[in-house]
């Protein structure tokens, strides 16, 4: 479970988070929309602490991951991360990718890690490419084995940053069709996206991002059927 | 000429030792300037602005003269000094290694952000995703300006001859001093520079093109 209370986050005089409150559960599928420039992906880094908060708190399982005492690698390893821009490392194959982080970090034996590697690829429909190096797969590929190489590492939790935005509008399908099934199995995930329809059949619930805040939220019926506030009927008229 | 060959191998001696001593030196500075810890940064900025803002030349007199002239004066004592090879391999290292520490500092800034943001959030500390991710890649990306280096250091271990290092230069030197043939023996030292660094940059070819069809 995250609880996140009052996040704030500035760049410099930029305040990019305005005071964010919100709560997921275990287990739940929070999509989070909103125009560019929002605070969406800032706030979704802020998860993982790749931004560090100006001021707020935020809890994951009960423990507060601002506080500099908590080690940050460890709550890190819970939460696995998939980006816009895939981010694979470029000078290993597809298996080391996945392998990497479980053998150094946790100290998983190779073989186990291999075999573990090739499970996750079967998953994500990839065997046959465990040899390959990044540069010789397709965008659709490489993001499903960077959620592969997340899911290795068997967090409790999978944030997602536009992992469609960067991809050729045919390989869209491919990598949210791995993401559904994640939350068919219970997976916990907050995901910043552009995909409406897929917000609309995945989430549990909706999150309207606009200025820093939470402006609206909401089941995807409530918030896709009924919005309540002008800047969200606004803007789900634009990208509807 | 054959003793133009005896002075290719100091010189190489010189280079080789100098560069892996360098890039020793520029791989720790580098990392101590890209440090969190201010002290480093001090340091790491004062060693390179120091060595690349000083002529080689210069560096040579200072330590091989200079410094054994202060101890002297300091402690009264006559007679301290450094052996000419020891003032070749040290004077070189250091000054490599401020080349070498720029080069390795730019390609590790040259890794785009989100190679260390992906690593980090697989659970991995900033030393391992530097050492597994950061470092691996970079260094590849590091291997022209590294050659060129290498390249400009083996040309500037001519200046040694100042102070009798019997490298290539010198031995040309005393062969004119033996014949008053000057133009063969320059056209000679001058060939065995071309010659050296043309398979330098041969050789580091090679293992560009290898390495670029092993992985990526």
């Amino acid at each position: 479970m995250i609880e996140v209370k009052d996040l704030h986050k500035s760049f410099g005089k930029l305040h990019v988070l305005t005071g964010i409150t919100e709560t997921i559960k275990d287990q739940e599928v929070v999509c989070v929309i909103g125009p560019s420039g929002s605070g969406k992906s800032t706030f979704l880094r802020c998860l993982n602490l790749l931004e560090e908060p100006t001021s707020g708190s935020i809890l994951v399982d009960g423990v507060e991951i601002t506080d500099e005492k908590n080690d940050v690698n460890k709550i890190r390893e819970n939460m696995g991360m998939v980006f816009q821009r895939f981010n694979l490392f470029p000078h290993m194959s597809v298996l080391d990718n996945i392998t990497l982080a479980p053998m150094k970090v946790k100290g998983v034996d190779k073989a186990k890690a291999e075999a573990e590697a090739m499970e996750l690829l079967k998953k994500v429909g990839l065997v046959e490419k465990a040899k390959v190096y990044p540069d010789n797969l397709s965008g659709g590929q490489q993001q499903r084995v960077a959620i592969a190489r997340a899911l290795a590492m068997h967090p409790d939790i999978m944030l997602f940053d536009e992992p469609t935005s960067a991809l050729d509008p045919e390989m869209v399908g491919e990598v949210l069709n791995v993401i559904r099934d994640l939350a068919k199995e219970g997976m916990t995930m907050v995901i910043v996206t552009h995909e409406m329809g897929f917000a609309r059949e995945v989430a549990d619930r909706v999150l309207f991002i606009d200025g820093g805040k939470v402006l609206e939220q909401g089941t995807p019926q409530e918030l896709f059927g009924n919005p309540q506030q002008e800047r969200t009927k606004n803007f789900l008229a634009k990208v509807l | 000429m054959p003793r133009l060959w005896d002075g290719a191998a100091i010189t190489i001696k010189i280079t080789a030792i100098a560069v892996c001593v360098g890039m020793v030196i520029g791989m720790v500075m580098a990392l101590s300037k890209l440090s969190k810890i201010w002290p480093l940064r001090i340091i790491s900025n004062v060693y390179i602005e120091c060595l690349r803002g000083t002529p080689l030349y210069v560096q040579i007199l200072l330590f091989h003269f200079g410094v054994p002239g202060l101890m002297n004066s300091l402690d009264g004592v006559s007679g301290f000094h450094f052996s000419v090879m020891t003032t070749a391999i040290v004077v070189c290292s250091l000054n490599s290694g401020a080349y070498i520490a720029e080069i390795f500092r730019s390609g590790i800034q040259s890794i785009d952000r989100g190679q260390m943001e992906a690593a980090r959030s697989l659970g991995m500390s900033h030393t391992k995703a530097m050492r597994y991710i950061i470092l691996p890649q970079a260094v590849k990306r590091v291997i022209p300006p590294l050659c060129n280096e290498f390249i400009v250091l083996l040309k500037d271990t001519s200046l040694l001859a100042v102070i009798g290092v019997t490298e290539i230069l010198k031995t040309g030197q005393i062969y004119i001093a033996t014949t008053y043939a000057p133009f063969p023996a320059y056209i000679g030292v001058a060939s065995v520079y071309l010659i050296l660094t043309f398979t330098i940059s041969r050789v580091v070819n090679y293992i560009e093109v290898k390495w670029n069809m092993s992985s990526k």
